[in-house]
């Protein structure tokens, strides 16, 4: 975990720890939620990446999620529904010697920040986004979000709900995404693994934490990452490695005809060399999103990084037309603006 | 050709209007003719009248597109009322029109375009050319499409594109009307397409043609002259409201050291806020164009906590859409310029036309007690300095701004004396201190009540800020109810404690009387003129015209007191009236009031004025 440098954010020039990111104030959610997961690694990656301590920035919006910057001991900004996206960018922007973190939920990301998520993505603004999708609304007690399976029984659907989930993973990739991993928060040791990724990653770097609502929608992610289900229905990618799965990792993913297909080792002669290799680096986005929509029952579901692809930052873009235009342009100052164009002198 | 011997009948104030269709370049006519007069050291205004349809069905009048121009030899308050001279190159221009002429007027009319269909878009029964209802104006047909073709059957080019030079064959025949040489134009050309000589030919030659074809035919007994203004000596040039609020930011930014960020969503008459600004990046001026309004304003929320002077433009909608942002900018205490350019409401409104009725959003229109400062620009040239001011003010006392103009000064244009940044006013951040031990992210300077601005980077401050009422002096979340009290206290202090360091109201005349004006915003040219008016016939009747909306100056209830009657004059159905009716409840108020999307006409004005003096 070495390799790792942005040249354009300061290094700390002492070894920082996990006590050098620990917040003073009382953490409020729910015993047993998995959002202490999710804090647990960012203390161990944060002193990890390197950088100065005050050169890390936590942005969040509104929900259980986005209390996250109060926990953490850097610079912090705590938002309003659905708008971290939004002030995430401004901060990138304004200053891309930050390295930004954006705390959200499935609610606060996909439902009334919908709009914001999809537009950083596409513009690929240098942020490190990590989304609690715990499937519910939490603060406000228990409502379906657009995550939730349809047929879901919630407060605000007493007879299952009507609507058809979003996948997060596959509105990632339709909104042209760079990056997205997708971890259990009962695995803290690939959740900081993706953390790290995420931070190496030059772009919009989302993380799916599948999240555990141990209030309102305890238990819905165990049909996947379930103890006695998850070797089934639990496939973690690694980098060059083929897509295995299974107890004995006998099953594989490979291309069929018509799509992404579930491979047995040794039957019809199938061997490892038939199942597909993961490349998160790949820039084309074909198999990635085949990748990430899958889900069980046919297929088991896909975790770690899916797709970590380079591509032009919308920040680094900026500063580089600025720095042309500083070159370029005759106008260097206000008064050279004001004086510029059709003017006159009256005597 | 030998000089005829000219006469010239000198006039004062002038107005011109140019209308066509969308597509007949109406605009780009009257800048030119607007340029060409500021450059003859004439005062200026202009005003840019059209549709919000790009390009309406022609000869409609739904597709009429027009610019007005002022021109004085006085120093100039107004777009002007009345039209003198009306270029209408269409029937439906020309009826959509005439309601603005002045009996007398003199009418330039393209009589190729007065053809059965045309006139029957236009909803006329029968040709206004030829049945008489046009008499009492001075007409001046002529067949302009054909002379403009004709006048270019040398250069072998297609018809479509000769016929699109018709105005400027009209151009001509103005700078001859107005006694200007028609040269005047050719260096704009000759600069402009100096890559495609064809273009530069076509255009002074046509010019040259209108301006050859009025002498000829002497379409006017006398030539108008208008003569330079007597003017403040300085460097001069034009600029429309919405550039000079551009303009403001960037001096702001300069001035106080702090980078310029622009969050914002386009969105008529704002949008050439954003584009103008898009051009600056060699100032350093970081530009966002959001996927909506709301982006626009927490992209720019999250600039301002990363240390950047930030600002979002829109319009009515768009600051209703903004609304719960400011509030967070407003807890989070954290400075931000808001410029909104009003425009006719409620919803989609009148988006292109005037209006004042804004100010009960900039005032109030947010959850909780979320007092924010409220500047308004009177003029479009000062729209510089108020920008400038708003920027000033939210970063000196850290809590956001909003800068009200509208769509009349945004679009309209005036002269502006070019300033010296070395002239204007400091502009110095409460900006914290690396590795202050004393640094707390809400303890308040004793003065201002303004807290210290530690930005992302600084070692030693990091501190969380956010929308949850925080902990007095620590800023820590706190639910407590005193504490509750004490910040809402502290934030409503604050603006007001602005009092203290924005300029006194000044008056427009005696200090007491029958009568005192009251107006703020874009009404102050045609407010000031009707005052004026009234001033020379000897009637005793003040100007009051407000830019610091919230706080008001210090001195205003003082001002109240020493006339018989005040009336408040808006754009609006009484809003700034209801305003000081709350905070200056011992003055009795009349209110003056129009809601059409249009501006006050003087002669509206002091009618009313004469009225209520009259009253006693």
């Amino acid at each position: 975990m070495s390799e790792f440098v942005n040249m354009t954010i300061e290094r700390s020039n002492v070894q920082l720890s996990k006590t050098d990111f620990e917040s003073d104030q009382m953490v409020k959610w729910c015993p047993g939620c998995g959002a202490h997961a999710i804090l647990a690694a960012v203390e161990r990656v944060f002193p990890k990446i390197g950088y100065r301590k005050e050169n890390f920035c936590m942005v969040s919006g509104i929900g259980c999620s986005s209390r996250f910057p109060y926990y953490v001991n850097t610079y912090g900004i705590h938002g309003i529904h659905g708008r971290a996206a939004a002030i995430g960018t401004g901060v990138k922007v304004a200053n891309p010697r930050l390295s930004v973190w954006i705390a959200s939920g499935d609610g606060d990301s996909l439902a009334i920040g919908g709009n914001h998520f999809i537009h950083l993505i596409r513009r690929n603004v240098d942020v490190n986004y990590i989304l609690f999708n715990n499937q519910i609304y939490g603060l406000t007690k228990g409502q379906y979000s657009p995550t939730t399976p349809m047929g879901k029984i919630t407060k605000t659907s007493p007879q299952g709900t009507i609507e058809h989930p979003f996948t997060v993973g596959e509105l990632v990739m339709g909104a042209q995404g760079t990056f997205f991993a997708r971890v259990p928060d009962n695995n803290i040791s690939l959740m900081t693994e993706s953390m790290f990724e995420a931070a190496k990653h030059d772009g919009t770097s989302v993380m799916e934490i599948m999240q555990n609502c141990i209030i309102y929608a305890d238990k819905a992610h165990f049909d996947v990452i379930g103890k006695e289900v998850k070797d089934e229905n639990m496939l973690i990618l690694k980098n060059g490695a083929p897509m295995l799965f299974g107890k004995n990792n006998e099953k594989g993913l490979r291309l069929g005809d018509t799509g992404m297909e579930v491979a047995e080792i040794g039957k019809d002669g199938i061997t490892v060399d038939d199942i597909l290799v993961h490349d998160p680096y790949d820039k084309d986005p074909g198999i990635h999103t085949m990748l990430a929509k899958l889900a069980p029952p046919h297929f088991p579901m896909v975790f770690g990084v899916i797709r970590s692809a380079m591509f032009p930052t919308y920040d680094d873009l900026v500063e580089e037309q600025i720095k042309y235009a500083k070159e370029t342009s005759k106008i260097k100052n206000v008064d050279d603006l004001l004086n510029s164009g059709d003017t006159w002198e009256i005597n | 050709m030998a000089k005829k011997k000219r006469s010239v009948v000198e006039k004062e104030s002038v107005v011109v209007k140019f209308v066509g269709d969308s597509g007949d370049g109406m605009q780009f006519t009257g800048g030119l003719f607007s340029d060409s007069s500021a450059l003859a050291g004439v005062d200026i205004a202009t005003f840019p009248d059209f549709p919000s349809e790009i390009r309406a069905p022609q000869n409609t009048i739904a597709g009429v597109s027009g610019f007005q121009v002022h021109l004085g030899s006085e120093k100039i308050f107004t777009t002007g009322d009345m039209v003198d001279v009306l270029i209408a190159m269409n029937p439906a221009s020309l009826k959509s029109n005439m309601k603005w002429a002045r009996k007398g007027a003199t009418i330039i009319v393209d009589t190729d375009a007065f053809s059965d269909k045309p006139l029957e878009k236009a909803g006329y029964k029968s040709n206004p050319l030829d049945d008489g209802s046009l008499e009492s104006y001075h007409m001046i047909k002529s067949p302009i499409t054909t002379l403009t073709k004709e006048s270019l059957k040398d250069l072998n080019i297609d018809s479509k594109t000769a016929e699109r030079s018709k105005n400027m064959f009209a151009l001509g025949m103005l700078y001859y009307i107005f006694n200007r040489d028609p040269k005047t134009s050719f260096s704009y050309f000759e600069k402009k397409f100096k890559k495609d000589p064809k273009v530069v030919e076509i255009n002074k030659l046509v010019i040259q043609s209108g301006y050859n074809y009025a002498d000829t035919i002497e379409v006017l007994e006398s030539v108008i002259q208008v003569s330079a203004a007597k003017m403040e000596k300085g460097r001069y040039r034009n600029i429309t409201g919405n550039i000079a609020t551009a303009w403001g930011l960037l001096a702001a930014a300069e001035k106080s050291r702090r980078p310029l960020f622009l969050g914002s969503y386009p969105i008529t008459p704002a949008t050439e806020i954003l584009m103008e600004l898009s051009k600056h990046k060699s100032l350093g001026a970081k530009v966002f164009q959001a996927e909506d309004e709301i982006a626009g304003i927490c992209s720019a929320i999250g600039a301002s906590f990363t240390g950047s002077m930030a600002c979002t433009s829109t319009s009515g909608p768009g600051l209703s859409l903004k609304s719960e942002a400011i509030g967070l900018a407003v807890i989070t205490e954290l400075p931000l310029v808001i410029v909104n350019v009003q425009r006719g409401g409620p919803s989609t409104g009148l988006p292109t036309k005037s209006e004042q009725s804004d100010l009960y959003q900039a005032l109030f229109g947010r959850n909780g007690e979320c007092p924010v400062i409220v500047i308004a620009a009177s003029t479009s040239e000062n729209c510089f300095y108020y920008a400038y001011m708003a920027a000033k003010y939210s970063m000196e006392h850290m809590t956001p701004c909003i800068l009200l103009t509208d769509g009349y000064l945004g679009f309209g244009s005036t002269l502006f004396k070019i300033p010296k940044m070395a002239e204007m006013p400091a502009i110095k951040p409460p900006m914290a201190k690396p590795n202050d031990p004393d640094y707390k992210p809400y303890k308040r300077d004793t003065k201002t009540l303004a807290r210290q601005w530690a930005i992302p980077g600084m070692e030693g401050l990091r501190h969380r800020i956010g929308g949850l009422e925080k902990e007095d002096i620590i800023g820590t979340v706190s639910t407590d109810p005193m504490n509750h009290q004490k910040m809402v206290e502290y934030r409503a202090e604050k603006v007001e404690r602005i009092a203290d360091y924005i300029p006194l109201q000044e008056v427009y005349g005696e200090k007491s009387g029958d009568l005192l004006v009251v107006s703020w915003g874009g009404t102050f040219g045609a407010v000031h003129s009707a005052v004026q008016n009234l001033q020379r016939e000897g009637k005793k009747v003040s100007h009051a015209h407000f830019h610091y909306i919230m706080p008001l100056p210090k001195n205003t209830g003082e001002i109240f007191a020493g006339y018989k009657n005040i009336v408040v004059c808006e754009l609006n159905s009484g809003q700034f009236v209801n305003y000081l009716r709350m905070r200056h409840p011992s003055a009795s108020y009349h209110q003056f009031n129009k809601v059409q999307g249009q501006p006050f006409m003087i002669n509206e004005l002091t009618t009313k004025f004469n009225q209520l003096l009259e009253e006693k």
